[in-house]
């Protein structure tokens, strides 16, 4: 436990340092509080800045951090002096997971206190957050542990945060690409979040976001026996 | 300190077996075998990519042999446990350094890691020579500066073995200095020490015992002392006198007579034994210097 938080510490300081990251992590939920508070569109769903932007959020930031921040260590041969200290492995993805999930919390707390949600909505907005960063993390983790420079990382996340993040806006204008985008974590994170209204969690909802997560688990596990953590 | 007393030390902390290991089509290690005694400084010389840092990843556990084995503090490299991993300092020779991070908050890290008190940092730097660059983002800091850095990790823990990979590679003369300095220090507290050099002065210096590799075998192995010594083969003493001639005598006690007569003149100016420096045993054993030889790095 004590190595997790000591990764954990040092991710946050070099957070602070590292631009790349510090932008993914608070660049929607400040384009929340500023969309929301000074757009006023008639006819305009509630929430429909916050849900919007949740869901990029969701699709991009964990995604391309923990890949890039896992290619990094690689790259650097910084993550091969930490596991020749003691480090166990699931010590260090543990560390790294739970500081982005934290990070990405914080943002989705500011895009929550954004919108207009009772304490009870806020709670669920917040649990759908988890849930489809969770997801994200995995797949970002599995990208991650198959890289060894940040460019290999950079070149298989963006194309597949750019699929997760854009696939919701793109369901709103194509039938065909809403019937495929269902399927996924981040159409599902959108779809609950409007529902959020109507106090009512589709269960197929929570089955496809769950079946995300059971594939992106199973991804990460295969990369992960592939190539391990060298 | 006295080598005779290091070796008569203990038992072996570091044992490598008729170790081999191959990238692909290249044999780099080739059934190599040696031990280290607890409380020495071993010397793997060798040119640029004899197989120094594979050997040191391998007795590390980073690595496993093709055949053979490594043996760290009585257990099988690949098998060793939190309790062996925190008695090991490592210092490679690509740093492996958080760049935006400062050289304290570098530090610090490791502190946690290893749990040892943050109070040894600011000791550890200034014994080091970076405690004026602790606020230095570690990005900004020179090849030596960056070195002494990784050091100064490796020590962090107060490891009871080091392996360090060409730790004075690229320093100006009075940084590799301080870095013996700290060395010896190192040696002194108990520490066993193995580290990879090219550089014949530093084996010479520092080592109690040194081994030759080139293109993966351990072409002989030995205290600088003994190694220089077999290969003397002219075993001549060469007298400088103060006149500028230059005299060569046996090294027997058919020649006593006459130094006698020459200290007597006060006549020497200096006088040297033929003995081979390693760099010399080294060219002699491989046609090759220690220097770099470029067509095979990168191991």
């Amino acid at each position: 436990m004590n190595n997790i938080i000591a990764i954990l510490k040092k991710q946050i300081k070099d957070t602070f340092k590292n631009k790349t990251v510090l932008i993914q992590f608070i660049l929607f939920p400040v384009l929340t509080v500023i969309m929301n508070n000074t757009v006023r569109i008639d006819g305009m769903p509630m929430n429909f800045f916050v849900n919007m932007f949740a869901a990029m959020y969701v699709g991009m930031a964990p995604l391309t951090a923990v890949s890039a921040i896992i290619a990094e260590e690689k790259e650097q041969n910084t993550l091969r002096v930490l596991l020749m200290s003691n480090v166990k492995p699931y010590e260090y993805l543990l560390g790294v997971g739970s500081y982005i999930w934290l990070a990405c919390m914080l943002g989705a707390a500011v895009m929550c206190a954004a919108g207009s949600y009772t304490l009870q909505g806020g709670l669920t907005f917040l649990g759908i957050m988890a849930a489809g960063i969770l997801a994200s993390l995995l797949l970002g983790a599995a990208i991650g542990t198959r890289s060894k420079t940040q460019m290999m990382a950079a070149s298989v996340s963006v194309p597949v945060m750019m699929i997760f993040s854009f696939l919701p806006m793109l369901s709103m204008f194509n039938t065909g690409i809403a019937k495929v985008a269902r399927f996924t974590y981040s159409q599902q994170v959108v779809l609950m979040l409007e529902q959020m209204d109507a106090q009512s969690l589709k269960p197929d909802s929570i089955s496809i976001i769950s079946a995300n997560l059971l594939l992106f688990t199973v991804l990460f596990i295969l990369s992960y026996k592939k190539c391990g953590l060298d | 300190m006295n080598r005779e007393t290091q070796k008569s030390k203990s038992e072996s902390t570091v044992i490598a077996r008729e170790l081999s290991f191959r990238f692909g089509t290249n044999q780099v290690l080739n059934h190599v075998s040696f031990e280290i005694s607890a409380g020495e400084i071993f010397g793997l010389l060798g040119p640029s990519g004899a197989g120094k840092t594979t050997l040191i990843k391998l007795l590390t556990g980073q690595l496993k042999p093709d055949e053979g084995c490594a043996m760290l503090l009585g257990r099988d490299t690949g098998k060793l446990q939190a309790a062996e991993h925190n008695r090991i300092g490592i210092m490679m020779d690509n740093f492996g350094l958080y760049d935006r991070l400062s050289v304290y908050d570098n530090l610090s890290f490791y502190a946690d890691i290893y749990h040892v008190s943050r109070s040894r940092i600011a000791d550890i730097l200034k014994n080091i020579g970076l405690y004026e660059a602790r606020n230095t983002a570690a990005a900004k800091l020179s090849k030596g500066m960056k070195n002494r850095l990784s050091l100064a990790r490796a020590l962090m823990n107060d490891a009871g073995i080091l392996f360090l990979d060409e730790p004075t590679s690229g320093l100006d003369p009075v940084t590799t200095r301080e870095i013996h300095s700290v060395l010896e220090a190192q040696r002194k507290r108990g520490a066993t020490i193995f580290l990879t050099t090219h550089n014949m002065y530093e084996a010479e210096a520092l080592c109690d015992h040194v081994a030759l590799l080139s293109r993966g075998r351990i072409l002989e192995y030995g205290t600088p002392e003994d190694v220089r010594r077999k290969y003397n083969h002219l075993n001549r003493l060469m007298l400088t006198l103060k006149n500028g001639r230059t005299v060569s005598l046996e090294n027997s006690s058919a020649s006593a007579l006459q130094i006698k007569e020459y200290l007597e003149q006060e006549a020497i100016e200096t006088i040297h034994s033929t003995e081979p420096t390693l760099e010399t045993v080294f060219i002699e054993l491989t046609g090759e210097k220690l220097e770099a030889c470029a067509d095979r790095t990168g191991i």
